[in-house]
């Protein structure tokens, strides 16, 4: 009795202030009466739209490791980089801090992300619960904001900007596919419909 | 004015950080023992344990490395034996003598403003939470919110010094080389998003209930 009445309420993770839940219809959000914030949202086909755009996800970060990302030419020297290249070069020079920090928010936590998604989803998908589901999505959930791909294009075009004058720059297959990354995986999360996961985590 | 709303602290509730699944605090709450949330496991506390301990602890690192990051050289360009050091300003700079404006103006914004100006919302949400302050709760809580989204995007700087380190290695040619600045910069970038990560925003609003207690 109580957990029902618990479950019909929501309290704003920003101001704490106690809301009423209602049902929303697609594309609607509710928030919060006292500080504005985002309180749920209704998403609509939320599993299968995210579950695609994670499996394209997860094809484009493939490609955009394995393909080189920019060829640098000068005076006849050719220098091609993949994505982590930069990773391995400041471990060289012995920056292997900033080399772990680069590693992590701009493949490694993207890549866990994927997976952790992907290993959630695709068996609810098929009405059942994988192994150790909810701690899983705990770490997707917490890993959100240190999956900074987006960030590293922009890194990306300021490096361009800042060599473009001096040397040729050719692009490569892997910036494409990055792009697509990032596009790819900022609209699974737009679709992406955690509240209603949790509630399906705990029924199945 | 706000002072009998209903908060799930005065119900007596515990909201999931990470769910937002409410759950009930009984039993109490005594000194080390923990409730975990019913719906995802996660830890349940009222308000984030000692937010504004730590969310000080974390900005004040972040305010001392703030100054060798802007100090020491982020990269060096090594051109037949000569060494360039660059700093941030000198990044942006250099952006602005090549007529790059819009990137220079990118440049400038994530790398210089959005630390500054984290660092100060978050002293003065700190500051005004621990003055008790009811002034403008609302907009306050924005720019929480503000200053929660926007820490990352002081990442560009890192990212660009690892493409440049990656692409122009051409030994006695050209070599980028990451200097120190730069693993302080990233040291500022995390710290302050650990810190906004630490800051309760709940906090802003309990002045209105122990302001109705008074």
């Amino acid at each position: 009795m109580i957990r029902i009445l618990l479950e019909a309420l929501i309290a704003c993770h920003n101001c704490d202030l106690l809301h009423q839940r209602r049902f929303l219809q697609h594309g609607e959000w509710a928030s919060c009466t006292r500080c504005g914030a985002c309180l749920y949202q209704h998403k609509q086909d939320s599993l299968n739209r995210t579950l695609s755009l994670t499996l394209s996800s997860f094809i484009l970060i493939i490609g955009a490791n394995v393909f080189p990302f920019m060829t640098f030419k000068l005076q006849g020297r050719v220098q091609e980089a993949l994505l982590l290249t930069g990773v391995q070069e400041l471990y060289l020079q012995e920056m292997g801090v900033l080399a772990i920090l680069v590693l992590a928010v701009g493949v490694l936590f993207p890549l866990l992300k994927i997976f952790g998604i992907l290993y959630v989803l695709l068996p609810l998908k098929l009405g059942r619960r994988s192994w150790k589901a909810i701690p899983v999505f705990r770490f997707v959930e917490t890993l959100h904001p240190w999956a900074m791909m987006e960030v590293y294009l922009l890194g990306v075009i300021v490096a361009y900007v800042k060599l473009v004058d001096f040397a040729t720059i050719v692009l490569g297959s892997s910036l494409y596919a990055f792009v697509g990354l990032i596009l790819t995986m900022a609209a699974a999360d737009a679709f992406m419909d955690s509240e209603s996961i949790w509630d399906e985590l705990e029924v199945s | 004015m706000s002072s009998l709303a209903l908060t799930a602290a005065r119900a007596s509730l515990l909201s999931c950080h990470m769910c937002h699944r409410l759950n009930t605090s009984s039993p109490p709450l005594s000194a080390d023992s923990t409730v975990c949330c019913s719906r995802c496991g996660m830890e349940l506390h009222s308000r984030k344990p000692n937010s504004l301990a730590r969310a000080w602890a974390l900005t004040l690192a972040a305010m001392i490395l703030y100054v060798p990051a802007n100090i020491l050289p982020i990269m060096t360009v090594i051109s037949w034996g000569e060494g360039e050091p660059d700093t941030i300003l000198s990044g942006v700079i250099a952006l602005i003598e090549a007529d790059m404006l819009p990137i220079a103006a990118l440049v400038f914004f994530a790398s210089i403003t959005v630390p500054v100006l984290k660092l100060l919302s978050i002293i003065y949400l700190l500051l005004s939470v621990q003055t008790h302050s009811t002034w403008r709760l609302k907009d306050r809580t924005t720019l929480y919110r503000l200053t929660e989204g926007i820490g990352r995007w002081s990442m560009i700087d890192i990212f660009m010094i690892s493409i440049l380190a990656a692409l122009v290695k051409l030994e006695a040619i050209a070599t980028i080389e990451a200097g120190p600045g730069a693993v302080c910069f990233a040291a500022v970038v995390v710290l302050t998003m650990f810190a906004a990560e630490s800051f309760d925003p709940r906090l802003i609003w309990d002045v209105t209930e122990q302001a109705s207690h008074d």
